[in-house]
């Protein structure tokens, strides 16, 4: 099925399989028409709130069933389906915990349901066991991650600091999740509807790890048109129809060489996902000599950066991940081959943990430096300039 | 009529041929029987679906000869309540024991119950850890010992005995909650004709609906499976009776 988010600025209809490897095109604004006017019609341009453009996102994606305990900064989701609830025909429940929450996901997600839970970092953590299961038991569900600072209840402020349990694991066991980290309120819509896709495509759980911020701030948004949602799911647990099989949902297999077959599938997957679904973008790197690597709310800052630094002769470009697991270490890796590349530095709002993955990519060929804010403080185009004219200076001494 | 006999009783077609792994003398074959009888019975097979807990029953998937899900441990209500919700009209249970439904699944159990989701516990209670090898549950009676309460139940420190179908028939959209057992053929009549009222009340999507089975686990309690049986009477009985603690329909509320 075409994504709706590739057909924007498209002249032909592109699908999910072309558009690998493919930047989604930032949404400009007022500088040209990004839709004809017969698109205007379906789609409706909206100013509104990142938490509440996810939701309504999700109920156009064709969304069956929502679960969600409230927490800050991201209780506008459950505020706005509940709202939302009585014009469409979806499940909504405002479970007793996060770890409900993700647990009544994994059985309407078996049950053969297009599902959503949305939760911030404390909430996140609850959830890891559920993920694990689910993502063992290979049912497509989307989650969402609106952070905020920590460790422990840390604070309400936006933060990057869940991407190592976003990416790197989080609950117990090999798995991944695919993880997108939208950097616009328009993001948090386009990236939902990719987000049911994959889930569907691979039988993953797919996570959009967004900062506060982003749930928080208010944009211009593009709706996309509604899309009516026809699971064709065989293996879903909907009651053993004598011309079948009866369907199991588990992610035990108590003997050795089974559960090594089921994390041998797994792997495979993720081999696949891997090889097919890297999204990214660059800004100015053509004849960059600093690459600044951020995401989310960073890379928006950071894009900043690129051109004030610019303006002062600085010849900075910006590498955004787009999606953070798989990361696209091989494109990052290509432009340390590049001679007139410098340096990288990332910034981060966190103590420095995606630099992980910059430092794996570059492997070594060229110098990799971090920067960035803690405790729910974003980082601003200004101080981060100032560390790269050090960086700069260091460099050239 | 098959050389020259009669068949007049055989196991429910419900049921795997998969020979079950559970000890001698447990209650949950018997239960597992009875559960698929009525499957059977109301010839609902192709739409129910059935929530496996972490416990001895984990592998119940095995035996059950319909759609079923696997929880993670004590989610088992939180599962079953998305597949009803998203599958109202299909017949969905979770099979639980008592350290998945009253210790780590508690809260999931309790809020299903107090929203009154329309599925049916079947909570098999025989007041020990099984699967991990006899550890003390919830549900464990007062004094009585197993591997970590080698000196019997303390109920200054671990509490008392916890009776979850005295609680949860206090929740108002809970239908009906009956704690029965099979320790003699008259009781597993009566925990038949329980599970079958439970099954026509979640039809009728009258509330919620729980089973609590008075169970026994000769293995953890150390005892011959015919020691096991005189055990219950004389010390589980007096302390979790048997009996209907809610029937909504008898209240004339519905």
């Amino acid at each position: 099925m075409p994504i709706w988010l590739y057909q924007r600025n498209a002249s032909a209809v592109q699908t999910v399989q072309s558009c690998v490897r493919m930047p989604p095109l930032p949404f400009t604004g007022r500088k040209k028409r990004l839709f004809s006017k017969r698109e205007v019609k379906v789609a409706e341009v909206k100013l509104m709130k990142g938490n509440e453009a996810l939701a309504e996102a999700a109920i156009r994606a064709g969304l069956q069933g929502y679960f969600g305990y409230p927490i800050t900064p991201q209780s506008e989701v459950i505020e706005y389906l509940a709202m939302q609830e009585p014009k469409h025909d979806y499940v909504l429940i405002q479970a007793e915990s996060e770890l409900a929450a993700v647990n009544m996901l994994y059985g309407s997600a078996a049950a053969g349901a297009r599902v959503m839970t949305t939760t911030s970092s404390p909430g996140f953590t609850l959830m890891q066991e559920g993920i694990s299961y689910i993502a063992c038991a290979e049912l497509p569900c989307v989650l969402v991650n609106v952070v905020r600072g920590g460790p422990g209840l840390g604070t309400i402020q936006p933060s990057q600091g869940d991407y190592f349990q976003a990416v790197k694991g989080g609950g117990h066991g090999d798995y991944h999740l695919i993880v997108f980290g939208p950097n616009s309120v328009q993001e948090m819509v386009d990236h939902i509807y990719l987000a049911f896709e994959l889930a569907d495509k691979y039988r993953t759980p797919v996570m959009l790890l967004a900062d506060g911020a982003i749930g928080q701030m208010m944009e211009k948004v593009v709706l996309p048109p509604p899309i009516e949602y026809k699971p064709n799911k065989p293996w879903a647990t909907t009651g053993k129809t004598p011309d079948r099989e009866r369907n199991i949902v588990t992610s035990l297999f108590i003997e050795s060489e089974v559960m090594e077959k089921r994390n041998l599938i797994l792997q495979a997957k993720y081999k696949k996902i891997l090889e097919n679904e890297v999204r990214f973008e660059e800004y100015r790197t053509d004849d960059a000599e600093i690459i600044i690597v951020a995401y989310g709310l960073c890379s928006r800052i950071s894009k900043k950066v690129v051109d004030i630094g610019r303006e002062e002769g600085l010849k900075c470009g910006l590498f955004r991940p787009i999606t953070l697991w798989p990361y696209p270490w091989k494109e990052l890796e290509a432009l340390a081959n590049r001679d007139r590349v410098k340096f990288f530095i990332s910034v981060e709002m966190n103590a420095g943990q995606m630099v992980e993955d910059v430092r794996l990519a570059v492997c070594g060929k060229k110098p990799v430096y971090f920067f960035g804010r803690l405790g729910g403080i974003v980082p601003t185009p200004e101080e981060t300039l100032e560390t790269i004219k050090a960086k700069m200076k260091g460099a050239e001494a | 009529m098959k050389d020259g006999f009669e068949l007049i009783y055989e196991r429910p077609k419900t049921l795997t041929s998969t020979r079950m792994h559970y000890c001698p003398g447990c209650f949950h074959s018997t239960i597992h029987k009875m559960l698929m009888e009525v499957v059977e019975e109301l010839g609902i097979q192709d739409r129910t679906i059935g929530v496996c807990p972490v416990g001895c029953s984990v592998f119940a998937y095995d035996y059950l000869d319909i759609d079923m899900q696997e929880a993670a441990h004590g989610r088992a209500a939180a599962v079953a309540t998305g597949i009803k919700r998203m599958l109202p009209d299909r017949i969905v249970f979770s099979y639980q024991g008592d350290g998945d439904l009253a210790a780590i699944g508690i809260a999931e159990t309790l809020h299903a119950c107090n929203r009154g989701e329309k599925f049916t516990f079947i909570f098999v209670n025989n007041g020990i850890y099984g699967m991990t090898g006899g550890q003390m549950a919830p549900t464990t009676l007062k004094g009585q010992k197993t591997s970590t309460s080698p000196y019997g139940r303390d109920v200054d420190t671990a509490g008392m005995p916890m009776k979850m179908a005295e609680i949860v028939s206090s929740f108002d959209r809970v239908a009906y909650v009956e704690r029965v057992s099979c320790n003699t053929p008259a009781n597993t009549r009566k925990a038949k004709r329980a599970l079958r009222k439970a099954f026509d009340y979640q039809m009728e999507a009258l509330g919620t609906t729980f089973i609590e089975v008075a169970s026994n686990c000769p293995s953890g309690w150390k005892l011959t499976p015919e020691e096991s049986l005189k055990w219950l009477e004389e010390h589980v009985f007096p302390y979790y009776p048997l009996g209907v603690f809610k029937d909504i329909k008898k209240e004339g509320k519905k």
